[in-house]
């Protein structure tokens, strides 16, 4: 489906979130309490079908915490890219999408080892690479002298 | 392309051994010591670990090419109790660092400990600005070759195993008495 | 220990074992911890972070012709295809579009890349499942590919040979001769490959049947790669996507519908005459002009998010750059097949035996550091 298109039947679906066209795919922006309502919505919808989770990206903005999702749709072959923010940094925590996407489990894990944030709903939430007293090396604000001598 | 070997009567010439020989070692301890080191170096038997990109290469070395098993490291053991040498091939980071060391202190003695790759011998790449990496195997465990690369060619790895059995010939019961003595962490 | 053991959970007749991370299959260094009742096994927990070297944070202090030489030690046998996203992606960033010549060669190379990693994978399969013989027929031959990458790149297995607009340097005069010979030797020899291993009764009554994905499983567990054309589920970028040379040059895509460990087997076997044609069709056909274009010694990308997806020899690899003007990026994303493939495993095995455990992983064809990044 074209860029337009897509734009037009994810408004329809998605009515109070934020949708621009970047230079490769459609992005839309929407708030954690909306995310899983809107993302099973644009899963099981007929003409957008996005299907496959392809990247799931944990992203530190300076002040807030946000992720960023890339979904494809098998059948039609577009892409769209839905974003999210939350903006506390001590206790930070979104909704899961295992119940959407079963491959979230690892993706959701894995932000969790090197961002922190929680994923509420998530079945097993673990520290995966790192040892549950390392901190959060991802974040902007990670300190380590000896190892990461920065620019 | 040609690669050029080591010659014979570099291969030969061992500086310890002569000094040794030269200094009047006793006659019969020095003969059971040459047909120890002889039986030794020239069977040792690796152990199967391989982190990352230089375990390939190690497995190439001894797939059909570059033969290992002419040199007498005819198998690979997987268990460390069954293996006389160690070749650590890959990036160690923290996590990984103690089960290398509960490997090396299960191997039984004399073992020996190759640091093959740029990774091993000092953090590689990733020396820089990486916050989980140990910066050479060293840290760790004691190593008796340092083999350079990023992977090493094969060759490059037999030219490393054929200097560790320069080096076993040089031993004498005194000298690996006082080695397992100082490597003794347990 | 009671971490290790959480989520395998033991009750009377369970116990629980460690197949720690050394051992003797040539994976890399993963740690799964098995629950089994007898021989059956119940609960299967992968624990992973044993080569966890922090790319992604690295690739922030880093310029973009320096962040190539880390993707070839991510998934290092499809090194060349790693290199080859994240110049596309920078590429794409810039505006920029590479000669003709170097699609050609960029893309000659990926299908040696493939067949290479193919190869290796069959001899470690083998190996796994008991049969040596693969281990030094399959290496024998992989040893050829390698000849060909030393004398052109420089590298046997790390190439690191793209650079952002093209290419290190221009291809080696004895490049299309030394390939085809290559082609036609080996277009004998993959017959001594089914001979050895495909038609053997053990092997097959030990991989067929042996850990079914549905299509509906792959999509939803995200499986691309051979993994996930096995299962029917079409998900070749080459076709849907195409980048470089792959729409100027006919190939199939290799689909069966069983998801069972016999058929990602064959799946691989099958892409590598597949890479054979597509070499086929454009190894006379290099055309002239330059190896690289003009660019500025410092590459700094436009503010903006960036995406672009490659087919390695073990499925999708994302590269997602996000960047803010600077000479370093802001934030850089491997969207790694092997991380996405792992984690059904409990759910392939469970209710198998602990020999069928073994066959299963070495079929999904895992490569650690790349999960681990």
């Amino acid at each position: 489906m074209e860029k337009k298109q897509l734009a037009a039947v994810v408004a329809s679906i998605a009515q109070d979130s934020v949708i621009t066209e970047g230079l490769q795919f459609v992005e839309i922006t929407v708030s954690p309490e909306n995310l899983v309502k809107v993302v099973s919505a644009l899963k099981f919808n007929r003409e957008t079908a996005l299907d496959l989770l392809v990247s799931l990206t944990g992203m530190d903005y300076g002040t807030d915490l946000g992720i960023v999702y890339h979904l494809r749709s098998t059948t039609f072959n577009h892409m769209l890219v839905v974003k999210t923010r939350v903006s506390d940094r001590e206790n930070p925590g979104i909704d899961s999408l295992c119940s959407v996407y079963k491959s979230a489990e690892f993706h959701e894990r894995e932000v969790f080892d090197l961002l922190g944030i929680k994923f509420n709903g998530h079945p097993d939430l673990r520290r995966l690479f790192l040892d549950s007293t390392w901190g959060f090396p991802l974040r902007k604000d990670y300190k380590d002298d000896i190892n990461i001598l920065g620019k | 392309m040609g690669i050029k070997g080591i010659k014979k009567e570099e291969f030969r010439d061992n500086e310890t051994l002569a000094k040794l020989q030269e200094s009047g070692a006793n006659v019969f301890l020095a003969s059971i010591d040459g047909v120890i080191n002889w039986g030794r170096k020239n069977s040792l038997w690796p152990l199967t670990f391989a982190t990352s990109c230089c375990g390939i290469e190690m497995m190439a070395a001894g797939a059909p090419r570059h033969d290992f098993a002419r040199f007498g490291m005819e198998v690979y053991r997987a268990s460390p109790r069954q293996a006389d040498v160690i070749v650590v091939a890959g990036t160690i980071t923290n996590k990984m660092a103690p089960v290398l060391k509960m490997l090396y202190d299960q191997m039984s003695e004399p073992k020996y400990v190759v640091a093959m790759g740029a990774c091993a011998v000092s953090g590689g790449p990733f020396y820089l600005n990486s916050y989980n990496v140990v910066k050479g195997v060293d840290h760790i465990i004691p190593v008796d070759v340092f083999v350079p690369g990023c992977p090493p060619r094969p060759e490059a790895l037999l030219y490393g195993m054929i200097q560790l059995q320069r080096k076993i010939e040089t031993e004498t019961m005194k000298s690996r008495k006082k080695r397992s003595e100082s490597h003794n962490t347990l | 220990m009671e971490e290790a053991v959480k989520g395998v959970v033991p009750e009377n007749e369970e116990y629980v074992i460690n197949m720690g991370p050394q051992h003797p299959s040539t994976h890399g260094v993963l740690r799964l911890v098995v629950s089994l009742k007898g021989e059956i096994v119940q609960n299967v927990q992968p624990h992973i972070g044993y080569i966890h070297r922090g790319i992604e944070k690295m690739c922030e202090n880093m310029t973009y012709p320096q962040i190539i030489h880390l993707t070839d030690r991510m998934d290092y046998l499809s090194a060349h295809i790693n290199n080859e996203a994240v110049c596309l992606t920078v590429e794409k960033a810039l505006g920029i579009e590479v000669s003709d010549r170097v699609k050609y060669i960029r893309t000659i190379l990926s299908e040696l890349t493939r067949i290479q990693s193919h190869q290796l994978f069959w001899a470690t399969f083998g190996m796994d499942l008991g049969g040596l013989t693969c281990f030094f027929y399959g290496l024998r031959d992989r040893e050829k590919v390698l000849d060909i990458f030393e004398e052109t790149c420089g590298g046997r297995m790390i190439v690191s040979y793209n650079a952002p607009g093209g290419l290190m340097n221009d291809i080696h005069p004895n490049f299309q001769k030394r390939t085809k010979e290559f082609i036609k030797y080996f277009r004998k020899t993959i017959h001594e490959y089914d001979d050895l291993l495909t038609g053997n009764v053990i092997f097959q009554e030990r991989t067929k049947g042996i850990g079914k994905v549905t299509r509906e499983d792959a999509i939803d567990w995200g499986m691309t790669g051979p993994v996930g054309r096995a299962s029917g589920f079409s998900c070749d970028i080459r076709k849907h996507n195409p980048y470089s040379a792959y729409d100027r040059v006919n190939f199939n895509e290799i689909l069966y519908n069983e998801g069972d460990t016999f058929h990602r087997y064959k799946v691989r076997m099958d892409e590598m005459l597949e890479s054979m044609n597509i070499i086929d069709q454009l190894i006379d056909n290099i055309p002239e002009g330059p190896w690289t274009e003009k660019m500025k010694p410092v590459i700094k990308l436009p503010e903006g998010e960036y995406f672009q997806s490659v087919e390695t020899a073990r499925g999708e690899l994302g590269v997602y750059i996000v960047s803010d003007g600077n000479k370093y990026p802001y934030r850089v994303k491997f969207r790694s097949p092997n991380f996405v493939n792992l984690a059904p495993l409990n759910i392939m095995s469970k209710g198998s035996k602990i020999a069928d455990l073994v066959a299963i992983s070495g079929s999904l064809d895992l490569i650690i550091p790349d999960i681990d990044r």
